[in-house]
């Protein structure tokens, strides 16, 4: 049925009035299943139905964040109260029902503090996290458009169509300091504007969800786990600048995003949310899905819209912007799946109850996707302006095996590191570009002492230069020359003038790449290098690696006093450069090892030395 | 060349794209769903469906990974390499796979049972290392266990 501005309001009553009994969530993101959230899912189905339970209401969400403890199920109580349980493998699932559902005590063990109870109390002090592009994750259904509706789902499109004209709008979203997710965090109501501003018989509206930086994965969570506040946003940026039809640009990689977009989409055609006519007004928005192809320059913006075109997915100069000449020669407004997401919220709650959250130039809260050596890895949302410290230590518990922090990256290929003199800086985005990193999409990796900066670095060129669609020189050549040094300074043959070279051709390709992907491609290195440059010089002189990662410069030795003539490492070793017999002393032949490290594995004496 | 190549299900999806613009890299993904990869052939009928160069259709195949020029392995195994995974192991996984296929990274082996390639992050990074097999999910894979996850997969095709 479509809806009309008093059927939604009816309709959206109608679903609030539901009775208290229990719910039961499984998080069933692509993380989720992958853990075996479908095992959990069905388990959890049948015994509630052997068991005979009324009033339990078993629902599949997104995903709650929780990505260490997948799969996770959110048991949310009759009386309010709410227990997340972590690792819940079929057995576990029907204990979750036999005990906790049958008797009503929760059970203790594989309780996951819910991430921060903050989450959904916002009363509650300190405020670690703050939900508002996630607010819906984890929640709701993603696939009932009802359970969207019901949480104020498409009020902000209704909103926007019957009460604030199109300059409203783009007054309200630039008040509201709102800055782009996706990278650069240029300014979203000054976007809109341009693009309102440009007269033209057809404009566009895209959604960036290449989410291309390896290590992020928000913009995923968001379609998976609540595809329709991108969708409402869109149809909102359609009719603030008098476009409609809009693009979803997303990255084939992510199937399960595609199909819950896809019937998102259907669904709010449906009722008449999309489509003609919206809610019975003139205002007619459609939106189709185009797929990526797996090319990270294509996260750029105008490589991006070659690519809708179907070219080949090359950058051109700009300006002009996409605001004013983008798709098909149109005024296009592209925007990120976050900075979508958090758009209906500040429609709803108002400018300046966004603009009250985070830094002086940082408004609102940022997804971070917090992964590589830390304990609890997931995904977060934050305030800005909140330092690095009480998001390693206090949200995601701390380095995992308690080793010491070296580094977190944040920006991904175009980023930088941020070390542990910076671990209480306030991050927004002027404070890590300040000290050489960038805001990015929101990937963080975090480093321990174990990896080493010149292998890392050496990886995120590899990327680079593997993606460079070499269109310019400077990227292209620039590129590959710093990839070239890199690698032998890994090997142990770098020589003594190699930083210099790194910084000057680093210089160049800043100042005279095409486009961002070139731009910052030094960053990487450019960071590194100025935090740990011992770390280079000793690759570079002393032809050792600190961190011990780089193979080249490992030699892998037997300890006499350990060795017990066992043969383990001899007998694993591939190219049979370990002599020795049984309950002797073995010897490794240096000239043949090739540094698999096999024999370290293999020794269960601590015998095998690395170094 | 003939049109009768193609199956239906291919034809009409072309069909059905034929008039929108910016259709080819939609129409090469429907033929790669179709045959897993693009077939010389296709590309040369495709061409003449939607009416482009074959050129571009190249200049479109070879700019993104994604798009393959040569039959995959019956199996698809898929290792991420992106950020996450390598920090955790990703490329011991790739070594031990060669090892336990006895082929190389993008070769298929001589059975067509399986091919290997390494892909970019897949978006469950907090899962890392991460693998996928015929596009279903492994996440947290251990070296040790990708014996019995080859023998799991191959057994149940
Ligand atoms: C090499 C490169 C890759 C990019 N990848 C992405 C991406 O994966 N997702 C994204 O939203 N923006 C990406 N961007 C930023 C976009 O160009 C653009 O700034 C963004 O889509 C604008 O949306 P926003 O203002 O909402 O952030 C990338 C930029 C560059 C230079
Ligand atoms: S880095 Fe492997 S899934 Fe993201």
């Amino acid at each position: 049925m479509k809806f009309t501005r008093d059927t939604l309001k009816t309709h959206r009553d109608s679903l609030r009035v539901v009775k208290a009994r229990t719910t039961v969530l499984v998080g069933m993101g692509t993380c989720g299943i992958a853990a075996g959230a479908k095992a959990a899912f069905q388990t959890l189905e049948k015994a509630i139905a052997d068991k005979g339970l009324q009033d339990v209401v078993l629902k599949r969400t997104g995903c709650l964040g929780l990505c260490f403890a997948e799969p996770t199920v959110e048991v949310k109580n009759a009386n309010g109260t709410s227990t997340v349980y972590g690792n819940v493998d079929a057995a576990f699932a029907e204990r979750i029902v036999t005990e906790h559902l049958a008797t009503g005590t929760p059970l203790t063990e594989n309780v996951y503090e819910q991430p921060a109870a903050d989450l959904f109390d916002e009363d509650a002090a300190p405020l670690k996290q703050m939900r508002i592009a996630l607010r819906n994750c984890a929640i709701i259904n993603p696939e009932m458009i009802d359970e969207y509706i019901a949480r104020d789902g498409y009020a902000a499109l209704e909103k926007a169509l019957f009460e604030m004209t199109p300059d409203e709008v783009v007054k309200e979203v630039t008040d509201s300091g709102l800055r782009g997710r996706g990278g650069a965090g240029f300014p979203t109501g000054r976007k809109w504007m341009f693009t309102k501003n440009t007269p033209a018989d057809q404009k566009y509206i895209v959604c960036n969800a290449d989410e291309g930086d390896p290590g992020a994965y928000m913009d995923r969570s968001v379609l998976e786990g609540d595809p329709h506040s991108v969708l409402e946003a869109m149809a909102v940026a359609g009719y603030t600048v008098g476009a409609n039809q809009g693009f979803i640009y997303i990255r084939a990689e992510y199937p399960l995003a595609i199909d819950r977009l896809n019937l998102a989409i259907k669904q709010a055609k449906e009722c008449g949310l999309l489509g003609e006519k919206i809610l019975g007004t003139d205002f007619s928005f459609d939106i189709e899905l185009r797929l990526g192809a797996g090319a990270f320059v294509c996260g750029e913006e105008t490589a991006l819209l070659a690519s809708i075109e179907g070219n080949r997915g090359m950058p051109v100069p700009r300006p002009p912007f996409p605001a004013v000449k983008g798709l098909w020669g149109k005024p296009t407004v592209i925007n990120n799946v976050e900075t979508y997401a958090t758009i209906p919220m500040i429609l709803l709650k108002g400018s300046k109850w966004f603009n009250s959250i985070g830094t002086a130039t940082s408004k609102g809260t940022k997804v971070f996707a917090v992964t590589g050596k830390i304990k609890n890895s997931g995904l977060i949302e934050v305030p800005m302006g909140i330092t690095l410290r009480e998001i390693i230590y206090n949200i995601c518990g701390g380095i995992a095996s308690g080793k010491k922090f070296k580094a977190a990256q944040t920006g991904g290929p175009s980023g930088g590191c941020i070390t542990a003199a910076f671990l209480d800086t306030p991050i927004d985005y002027e404070s890590l570009q300040s000290i050489g990193s960038m805001m990015g999409s929101g990937g963080m990796i975090i480093m321990d002492e174990d990896d080493c900066m010149v292998d890392v670095t050496k990886f995120y060129l590899e990327f680079t230069v593997d993606e460079s669609c070499g269109k310019c020189a400077p990227c292209r050549i620039g590129g590959r020359t710093c990839y070239n040094i890199l690698d032998r300074i890994s090997k142990g043959k770098g020589q003594p003038d190699d930083l210099q070279k790194l910084k000057d051709i680093g210089h160049a390709m800043r100042k005279a790449s095409l486009c961002g992907l070139g731009q910052t491609a030094p960053n990487p290195f450019m960071s590194t290098m100025k935090y740990f440059e011992e770390e280079y010089r000793a690759h570079i002189e002393d032809k050792k690696c600190p961190a011990g990662k780089c193979k080249d410069l490992l030699t892998y030795t037997i300890d006499e006093a350990k060795c017990v003539g066992c043969t383990a490492c001899a007998r694993r070793c591939p190219v049979s450069c370990i002599s020795g017999q049984v309950k002797k002393l073995h010897v490794i032949d240096q000239s043949k090892c090739i540094k698999c490290g096999q024999c370290y594995e293999a020794c269960k004496f601590d015998a095998v030395k690395k170094g | 060349m003939s049109k009768n190549k193609l199956p239906d299900e291919l034809l009409r999806f072309i069909d059905e794209w034929k008039d929108k613009r910016g259709n080819l890299i939609m129409v090469l993904h429907q033929v790669q769903e179709h045959f897993g990869y693009i077939p010389r052939e296709v590309a040369f009928e495709v061409a003449d469906l939607l009416n482009v160069p074959v050129a571009k259709i190249y200049g479109v195949i070879t700019f993104y990974h994604l798009f393959k020029l040569t039959k995959p392995g019956r199996n698809r195994i898929a290792v991420c390499m992106g950020t996450a995974c390598y920090l955790k192991g990703g490329e011991d996984i790739i070594l031990e796979l060669e090892r336990l296929l006895g082929v190389g990274i993008n070769t298929v082996t001589p059975d067509g049972e399986f091919s290997m390639e390494a892909v970019r992050c897949i978006g469950c990074c907090g899962l890392a290392p991460v693998m996928t097999i015929n596009g279903e999910v492994y996440g947290n894979v251990k070296k040790a266990e990708l014996t019995k996850i080859l023998k799991k997969v191959k057994g149940g095709k």
